[in-house]
């Protein structure tokens, strides 16, 4: 079967002022349409710059490497060089909803004036149309008052209600891709466990596939049906969201769960990684995690190592390092 | 010798706010009626949703935000300190008891000092050390304590990484040798592994120095992990109060039960759903009558004679306390 996302060999540099620094480095996922893949990571592991790379919203800095694919549609959006081109994705094939709900607003143009525009680029259409979906869509992320919201500015609604506008705005193009990228990180859970309800019941209804962007692993058990796990830049771990919390392999993986609080087990202490996250700039040669992992030896042969999943059990996928080390 | 080391009695504060210079001057009641006891040695957590008054409280207890009515007491060895008619010379003196550690570990710090100058500077502004090799030597000291490598007292702090900004951080707040910290979601902004060594490291300075807590956050699993009695918060009022186990094995206020059941669980066959509570919380400026949670709680009756309850905490068992709507609404 064709897949609804195919991201092959993706490499991700950025020149800066320091040099040029590797934010993902040989990257390759796919997803299916109606399923939810989360990715989930330290901050800096990558995980924005994957969700940018398919709307190619990376800033002018950026280098991909040649034989990097991201296959949405039969194209390769990687290719894409004129605005017409990049019209497909942005207008509506694909969208995009953050953290920050205001950054999807522009703050002096009103809700409904952006909803309309949007859908108006999407597929040229009646205002009075545009104006109803909008509303209508307002209504089923359960805005009360919609007609009312619909004229009023970003900055004029609460926390809870912005991320349900910008989830309206994101999701009245009908998407075949949603790129959610932390949409529940600034909320408090009650307003998270609304938000995650109404994205659920939305994914089902509409079959669109889904990143889920979190650093948030009970967020992923809940939400997702698979989960690549990140770390700076490289993608340690992946398969369906119940193998992976179960039975992780990875050490990272593993690390990552020892550190988290589980409230149905109070008695088990927070063990943290060991050291700090390397800047990119000294990103790790060979295993990128070897400089923090309870298993690397003493010799450093780590160091020699080349990176690649291995599919380890029917759908897991594990960096070799457990094959290389041995220790998992 | 009180076991307390803080006591707020009856506290409210209020702040007046005016939209424009033309409207109306409002009050907005950010704490109502509070009462809680903080032993020594313990850590004391609150919880609630942002807007419910977890920062008012903390700014209060710390002689940062005026009191409305009620009092607040500090228990120090020898003397109380009432913060209600505390003069600006014993506040000099309380300072040094009683510290906050922010929560973002990037803004708290002044980039244009070095890391021992940071850590250096409440102590000659409260001038308790006599001399620079004094003042050296507790900077020393205190880096040391919280893990910090003494090389990086000469940096600068943007090359620091965000736990070890937030260790920075907490020895700046830990310096001038306080007994009692108010830690206002000091994790907050962290990654987990990096929260999990913050945490652990809170919990041994405690059991080293002598530290009493109050642990402000929106996190339950932490505090779950790391508080031995929790406050939880609602539009200014404290609904239910009870060691942490009791309180995360027996929840009996229909806002802590919805706010444990939006905990989303790691396991991804608990599909238990979340206990979805409607709306959001509603202004301070404007709270509901009688029970401040009826407009959201799911118990709420259809008569609306909740407007009328009189709030106040019952306790249900020994040391578990909780609003009366239980008794009240048998919910
Ligand atoms: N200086 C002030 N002037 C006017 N209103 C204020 C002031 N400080 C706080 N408030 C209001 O008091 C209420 C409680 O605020 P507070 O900051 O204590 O909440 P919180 O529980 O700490 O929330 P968060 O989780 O977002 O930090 C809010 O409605 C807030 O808007
Ligand atoms: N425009 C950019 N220029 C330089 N470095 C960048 C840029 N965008 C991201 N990075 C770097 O790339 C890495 C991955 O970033 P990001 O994808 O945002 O991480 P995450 O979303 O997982 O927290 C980080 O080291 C980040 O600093
Ligand atoms: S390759 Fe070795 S050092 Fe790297 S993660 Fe695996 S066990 Fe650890
Ligand atoms: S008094 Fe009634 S409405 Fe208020 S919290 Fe209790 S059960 Fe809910
Ligand atoms: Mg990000
Ligand atoms: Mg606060």
């Amino acid at each position: 079967m064709k897949h609804l996302l195919e991201i092959n060999n993706l490499d991700v540099k950025f020149d800066t002022d320091e040099g040029r620094i590797t934010a993902i480095e040989n990257v390759s996922l796919t997803l299916d349409q109606g399923k939810v893949l989360g990715i989930v990571g330290e901050s800096g592991s990558g995980k924005s710059v994957t969700a940018k790379s398919i709307m190619q919203l990376n800033p002018g800095n950026t280098i991909y490497n040649d034989n990097a694919e991201i296959i949405i549609d039969d194209e390769n959006v990687l290719k894409f060089t004129s605005k017409n081109d990049l019209k497909k994705i942005r207008g509506g094939k694909v969208s995009m909803i953050f953290q920050e709900p205001m950054a999807s607003f522009a703050p002096a143009i009103k809700i409904g004036n952006q909803m309309v525009e949007q859908l108006m680029i999407h597929k040229p259409q009646d205002k009075k149309e545009a104006k109803n979906i909008s509303i209508d869509m307002l209504n089923r992320v359960g805005i009360a008052d919609a007609e009312k919201r619909f004229n009023q500015y970003a900055f004029e609604l609460s926390g809870g209600m912005r991320q349900r506008a910008m989830i309206a705005m994101a999701l009245s193009t009908m998407p075949k891709l949603l790129l959610a990228d932390e949409p529940t990180t600034a909320l408090d859970v009650t307003i998270q466990a609304q938000v995650i309800n109404l994205m659920k019941d939305i994914i089902k209804e509409f079959n669109m596939g889904v990143i889920f962007i979190t650093h948030d692993l009970g967020v992923i058990a809940q939400v997702a049906d698979d989960v690549a796990v990140m770390y700076l830049g490289s993608v340690v771990e992946q398969g369906p969201v119940n193998e992976i919390l179960k039975n992780p392999m990875h050490p990272y993986t593993r690390g990552l769960i020892n550190a988290l609080p589980d409230i149905n087990n109070l008695d088990a202490p927070l063990t943290p990684i060991p050291g700090n996250i390397p800047s990119p700039l000294d990103r790790p040669s060979g295993c990128v995690f070897r400089t923090r992992c309870p298993h690397a030896s003493q010799e450093g042969k780590e160091a020699d190592i080349k990176m690649g999943l291995v599919e380890v059990k029917p759908g897991h996928w594990l960096d070799n390092c457990g094959v290389n080390c041995g220790k998992v | 010798m009180s076991e307390n080391i803080v006591s707020v009695n009856n506290l409210s504060v209020s702040f007046d706010y005016q939209e424009n210079f033309l409207s109306k001057k409002q009050k907005i009641k950010a704490v109502n009626n509070i009462n809680i006891k903080i032993k020594k040695g313990s850590f004391f957590g609150l919880v609630g949703e942002s807007g419910s008054g977890k920062t008012t409280l903390g700014r209060a207890i710390l002689g940062a935000n005026k009191i409305s009515t009620g009092n607040v007491i500090f228990h120090d060895e020898e003397r109380d300190f009432d913060l209600t008619t505390i003069t600006p010379k014993e506040k000099k003196e309380y300072r040094k008891k009683a510290q906050l550690i922010f929560q973002d570990p990037y803004a708290a710090l002044s980039p244009r000092m070095t890391v021992r100058d940071i850590i250096a500077e409440p102590l000659e502004v409260m001038k308790i050390t006599k001399s620079r090799e004094e003042t050296d030597a507790r900077v020393r000291d205190i880096a040391s304590k919280c893990r910090l490598n003494l090389e990086h007292l000469r940096r600068f702090p943007h090359a620091f990484s965000g736990g070890q900004r937030q260790r920075i951080s907490i020895a700046r707040a830990l310096v001038s040798n306080p007994k009692f910290i108010v830690a206002d979601e000091s994790v907050a902004a962290l990654d987990v592994s990096i929260q999990a060594d913050i945490l652990n490291l809170l919990k041994q300075l405690q059991h080293e120095l002598n530290l009493t807590y109050l642990f402000i956050s929106h996190d339950l699993s932490v505090v779950a992990h790391v508080c031995d009695i929790v406050a939880v918060m609602y539009l200014g009022h404290i609904v239910e109060m009870a060691p942490s186990r009791e309180l995360f094995k027996n929840p009996r206020h229909p806002y802590t039960k919805a706010l444990l059941s939006s905990i989303p669980s790691i396991d991804p066959e608990n599909k238990s759903k979340a206990i979805e509570l409607k709306g959001e919380i509603p202004s301070a400026m404007n709270p509901p009558s009688g029970c401040v949670f009826r407009t959201r709680c799911p118990h709420a009756s259809q008569e609306g004679k909740e407007a009328e309850i009189k709030m106040g905490l019952v306790e249900v068992e020994p040391g578990h306390w909780v609003d009366n709507c239980g008794v009240n609404c048998g919910a």
